[in-house]
């Protein structure tokens, strides 16, 4: 063992037994640091459809069980072709957007106050966490005594969907910001708004971002909820109506849309994080 | 300016961490104060700056801040505070901006520290790009932008390798004889103490009182590593220090 050791001395190069005693130290580190290989999804995804696919040409899966790939994608060319898409996919992000738009605002806010303000988090974090577990689509006809049929509803539900984790996140983002830099703020003199504009939103951007990923995603899918009543036109509307006719490719092309629409946001904040969390390590 | 501490104590419930504190430190000096750990020479200094109360005692300005001063008591911590989404000069800046130095004005500042902490070239750089002797010239460099009256540094170098604490020594010892700056400089370490004191502050195990205050006259232009009369008064301070430091250490810790 000892004649293996440290072989890269120049004044005494020691050489390998050449006997039976010299054993290499086995490699027992490594791992733990997954990286990104995008292709690697995106061939998932091929690999599914294609099995998809085959399944429902051969026969294997039945028609009922699940449509054909190319027949949804037909499907998905025809809502293209009509202008359909356009008028179902217009309304939805503007539900979208303005609920999810309205909702973050208010989280971003009341978790900044709770995070920073004792009596405000006394007071809140209990109610944020009898929020948070409700499902909100239980409060859809709720909503609607409260905001009407039209699109007030389906803004609130999608604005108090994604207000709940957006609190959670922020909060526990300001939470987070390194108190030494809050102090340095303090002892050069800055403003409490300085402090809270230039040192604890920076700090908490990661975290907040982070839950960001999770309070849109709920958006997308309370989207379909609110939807469910009285909207003529929106991906939600169009999916709940070819349910309701077991219209499976029609069914599965706005399930694509939706699940597209996940994707981009996704990478959006991805973008985001990019641009703006470019100072981590 | 002058700072006067007047009979500082200072203690947690019943924990007394400090007893009888008065010290006055006048303008161009840097006063040192070390001390073992525990002894509550980083809650002196937060006192000095008005960033905690102590429980008895005053903190006294003595005469007023200089012309052109926008902070007069400002730290330099040990692990830097930089604003790690801001460059070099965006952290520097922070402290301008809300004293309403903005554009041209707050440029040259900027440029005059940068200069003064040959980092000119980094200005454009992130903190996470920087070794740390290089984010503590920048945490300098941000203090000399407000022309403070009293730098209040706490273990500034604490954080960093033995190479780089001799240059960034070298490097605040230039910068004092260009221009003096008073400051008092809190630190575990004795060797930066006589490098850098003109008087060092030894206090005692907690509670924390004063026991000596050490002169040191060499001029600091004239110290060097390993000069021989600094030696002799680190020796000194060690002695000093050794029983306190190891009756701290065998303490239990309950705060």
């Amino acid at each position: 063992m000892s004649d293996v050791a440290g072989a890269s001395s120049e004044i005494a190069q020691p050489k390998v037994a050449a006997g039976n005693d010299a054993n290499a130290v086995a490699f027992r580190g490594g791992g733990f640091t997954p990286r990104s290989r995008p292709w690697v999804g995106f061939a998932v995804f091929v690999v599914l459809i294609l099995l998809a696919e085959w399944g429902t040409w051969s026969g294997w899966i039945s028609a009922l069980t699940l449509p054909r790939p190319t027949d949804v994608l037909a499907t998905f060319r025809e809502l293209y072709d009509s202008g359909l898409l356009f008028k179902h996919l217009g309304p939805s992000l503007s539900r979208l957007c303005v609920g999810a738009i309205i909702g973050v605002s208010i989280g971003i806010s009341v978790g900044v106050l709770i995070g920073l303000f004792s009596y405000i988090r006394s007071g809140l974090v209990p109610v944020v966490a009898a929020i948070f577990p409700i499902p909100k689509i239980a409060l859809l006809p709720l909503f609607v005594i409260w905001f009407g049929i039209g699109e007030g509803s389906k803004y609130a539900l999608i604005a108090f969907g994604t207000f709940t984790p957006t609190v959670v996140a922020t909060y526990g983002a300001v939470d987070n910001v390194d108190r030494t830099l809050i102090r340095m703020g303090q002892s050069f003199g800055l403003s409490w708004w300085s402090i809270i504009r230039k040192i604890v939103l920076p700090g908490a951007m990661p975290g907040i971002l982070s839950g960001l990923r999770i309070s849109l995603a709920i958006a997308i899918i309370l989207l379909v909820a609110a939807e469910m009543l009285g909207a003529e036109y929106g991906i939600g509307a169009y999916i709940l109506e070819a349910g309701s006719l077991y219209d499976l490719e029609r069914l599965f092309a706005g399930v694509v849309i939706l699940s597209l629409l996940g994707v981009i946001v996704s990478a959006l904040i991805g973008l985001v994080e990019r641009h703006l969390l470019g100072w981590r390590t | 300016m002058d700072i006067l501490l007047d009979g500082i104590s200072h203690s947690y419930d019943d924990f007394e961490v400090m007893r009888d504190i008065s010290l006055d430190i006048s303008s161009g000096e840097i006063v040192c104060i070390v001390g073992p750990s525990g002894c509550g020479k980083s809650t002196l200094l937060r006192f000095i700056g008005g960033l905690e109360r102590p429980s008895t005692g005053r903190v006294l300005q003595l005469g007023e801040p200089p012309e052109g001063c926008l902070n007069p008591l400002t730290y330099i911590f040990q692990d830097f505070a930089l604003l790690p989404w801001r460059n070099v000069s965006g952290n520097v800046s922070l402290v301008l901006e809300d004293h309403g130095i903005k554009g041209a004005a707050a440029r040259e500042i900027i440029d005059d520290v940068l200069a003064r902490t040959k980092l000119s070239d980094f200005a454009k750089a992130l903190p996470k790009q920087l070794s740390g002797g290089m984010k503590q010239r920048v945490a300098i460099a941000r203090a000399l932008a407000v022309n403070p009256a009293v730098m209040l540094m706490d273990e500034p170098l604490s954080a960093l390798d033995a190479q780089t604490r001799e240059l960034l020594m070298d490097d605040l010892v230039d910068l004092w004889t260009r221009q003096p700056f008073t400051a008092v400089y809190v630190t575990h370490n004795l060797a930066e103490a006589v490098r850098l004191g003109h008087r060092i502050v030894v206090l005692s195990r907690r509670p924390g009182q004063i026991r000596e205050i050490v002169q040191i006259d060499k001029s600091l232009g004239a110290r060097e590593f390993g000069d021989a009369d600094l030696e002799i008064a680190q020796k000194h301070l060690w002695r000093l220090m050794r029983d306190e430091a190891r009756a701290a250490d065998a303490e239990l810790i309950n705060v």
